[in-house]
């Protein structure tokens, strides 16, 4: 493993996907010694990060072995071959502690592996283990997770943002060449974006999320994380497609992500929406998104004005669409099948009661709260039906902003990353960490945050280019021109 | 829309949700709810009289395979053993809980 040298001692960035495999296929490099080395580094340096809460050696030495006997015999070796891959702990491996970041699944080893975990080996990866998140995928800093906090790499009193915290911080700390994350309302591209990396959020039914914690159905979606756009590009063309244990996966086809990632950009047309440039972003993210989209002009690219009016109402209907259904979801922890249970009840009722009290964290508290509330009867119509109803006109702009433009480029997030403990007493404060995401994880389309400069403290900043439904070539493409730009 | 979340309501909703709250989460939830909905209200300034709901996106991403089900054919599953191992009390064939009947 070659690893380039920065100032920081903890951003590295990784190899690409492709030189390692080359050199796992020459055999200069054993991918069981790969491995060794990706977990000296995780004992070295996770103590202070706290990226990784549990890892899955046997399993991944196991991998990397059979991948070596591949490729001693010369066969062809798979896509992934030996590439170290992180997991975040809201996807289920076989035997592999998965928490979801929660007390209440302390403990818990789940009897199967995610249908992208499947897929993930089935090409070859070597999984290291699972990293931490906001508790049940619920927060914008993974300051929610009962296992601790995430630093972020760039700034150790910052946060990684969340909540994918985990995966997002593993890669820009080369603990992990990619990973795999989760984003409901930009849980993938909001901590992407803070630790400097690629995240994608594929389109809904794009990737299957069988194994998949659920937090909130219509929205959860499973996407890869990785230090350039060819190799986040690749990690979807591994674990997107069609899955008959997942009744929302679409048997869309599925094109070759990473060969489409170097077409020329030039004749795109590139749609800038008024409404994410607006109050509340900071000034030095702005300067930094408008040098991507003048390097995108550059390269070719048709900018002009889209409008997204319904933007500001995102918020509050996310908020309500996603507690709803987190309500309903975090139902099934009660004690009984699996996870934690409260040893002090002497009736059903208080054992479950019990149970859940202890087992959830305050944040995933106040979300079953809400969503039980707007669910409730008196309120259903007055905030459930009224929040999906708003959400039919957001998608809607979408739609009509698509039928002229191939991509809309934003901010990801409104600020850079922000200190630990900011916005912990601030539930709202912390909610529109989200504002530029939630848009897209309400209308299903898809997305790629890549990085596009840094603020003069050296805090990374993100561009998120947005695409319709099923065309996350076209967000790859824009991606990588910017990722080949100066803007970046 | 925001009508003023009160202590009985929060009481009643964490009933609703299995969740027994101490005076003090109680008294931080009612803070927050309130304030969380008094922001969601703004979604009244929208009218949606002519809205139809949107609960998934799947009608309108072409995404057919949230049109098409799959045949309902048994498929293999999880033996019993592995699922029930994870259980906090069982007798390995019946989960186990606190007595639900008196006699």
């Amino acid at each position: 493993m070659v690893i380039e040298s920065t100032a920081e001692p903890f951003v590295q960035k990784p190899q690409t996907l492709a030189a390692l495999r080359d050199e796992i296929a020459a055999g200069r490099t054993k991918a069981a010694d790969l491995a060794s080395t990706y977990y000296e580094r995780i004992a070295a340096i996770n103590p202070q990060l706290n990226v990784y809460l549990s890892l899955t050696r046997d399993r991944a030495l196991e991998q990397a072995q059979r991948i070596d006997a591949i490729a001693a015999k010369g066969d062809p070796l798979p896509i992934l071959a030996g590439i170290p891959v992180g997991i975040k702990d809201v996807l289920v491996m076989r035997g592999a502690s998965s928490t979801a970041g929660s007390k209440i699944l302390e403990g818990y080893h789940p009897p199967y592996d995610a249908t992208v975990v499947t897929r993930l080996e089935a090409a070859g990866a070597v999984l290291l283990g699972k990293l931490n998140c906001d508790e049940f995928a619920m927060g914008s800093s993974t300051e929610n997770s009962a296992f601790g906090p995430v630093r972020n790499p760039h700034d150790l009193e910052r946060v990684p943002g969340g909540s994918s915290g985990g995966s997002a911080a593993a890669v820009a700390a080369n603990l992990a060449v990619a990973t795999l994350g989760s984003d409901t309302g930009g849980s993938i591209r909001q901590p992407a974006s803070f630790c400097g990396v690629v995240g994608v959020l594929p389109t809904y039914g794009r990737v299957s999320r069988y194994g998949l914690i659920a937090f909130a159905s219509s929205l959860d979606r499973v996407g890869p994380f990785a230090a350039n756009v060819r190799d986040a590009a690749t990690m979807l063309g591994v674990i997107a497609g069609h899955d008959p244990r997942d009744a929302t996966s679409s048997p869309a086809p599925l094109p070759d992500y990473a060969a489409q990632c170097d077409k020329p950009v030039e004749g795109l047309r590139i749609g800038i929406p008024a409404e994410y440039f607006g109050e509340g972003l900071d000034p030095e993210v702005r300067a930094a998104i408008e040098l991507g989209i003048a390097a995108l002009e550059a390269a070719g690219c048709k900018t002009r004005p889209v409008s997204l009016p319904h933007t500001r109402y995102a918020i509050p209907t996310y908020y309500l669409v996603a507690t709803a259904e987190a309500s309903a979801n975090l139902a099934r922890f009660d004690g009984v099948r699996y996870g934690y249970r409260s040893t002090a009840s002497e009736s059903l009722s208080a054992m479950y009661r019990h149970s859940r009290d202890e087992g959830f964290g305050a944040e995933v508290k106040r979300r079953i709260l809400l969503g039980t509330y707007a669910l409730s009867a008196g309120y259903y119509d007055a905030y459930y039906l009224k929040a999906q109803k708003v959400r039919r006109l957001l998608a809607g702009e979408f739609l009509r902003a698509f039928a002229e433009v191939d991509a809309i480029v934003t901010p990801t997030a409104p600020t850079p990353a922000f200190k630990l403990g900011e916005k912990t007493g601030d539930p709202l404060a912390m909610y529109l960490a989200d504002i530029y995401t939630v848009t897209a994880s309400l209308a299903g389309i898809c997305g790629v945050t890549v990085p596009c400069g840094n603020t003069r403290a050296g805090l990374p900043i993100g561009m998120q280019v947005l695409a319709r439904h099923f065309n996350e070539s076209t967000a790859f493409r824009v991606a990588r021109a910017v990722e080949a730009s100066e803007a970046s | 829309m925001a009508a003023k979340v009160t202590v009985e309501d929060v009481d009643r909703v964490a009933e609703l949700a299995h969740l027994e709250l101490t005076q003090d989460e109680s008294g931080r939830m009612l803070h927050d709810l309130n304030a969380i909905l008094g922001y969601v209200a703004e979604l009244n300034e929208i009218d949606t009289s002519d809205v139809l709901p949107l609960a998934q996106v799947s009608e309108l991403n072409g995404a057919a395979g949230a049109s098409v089900l799959r045949e309902d054919a048994p498929l293999p599953c999880l033996a019993r053993p592995v699922v029930m191992k994870e259980a906090p009390e069982s007798d390995q064939v019946f989960f186990k809980v606190p007595r639900v009947i008196e006699r």
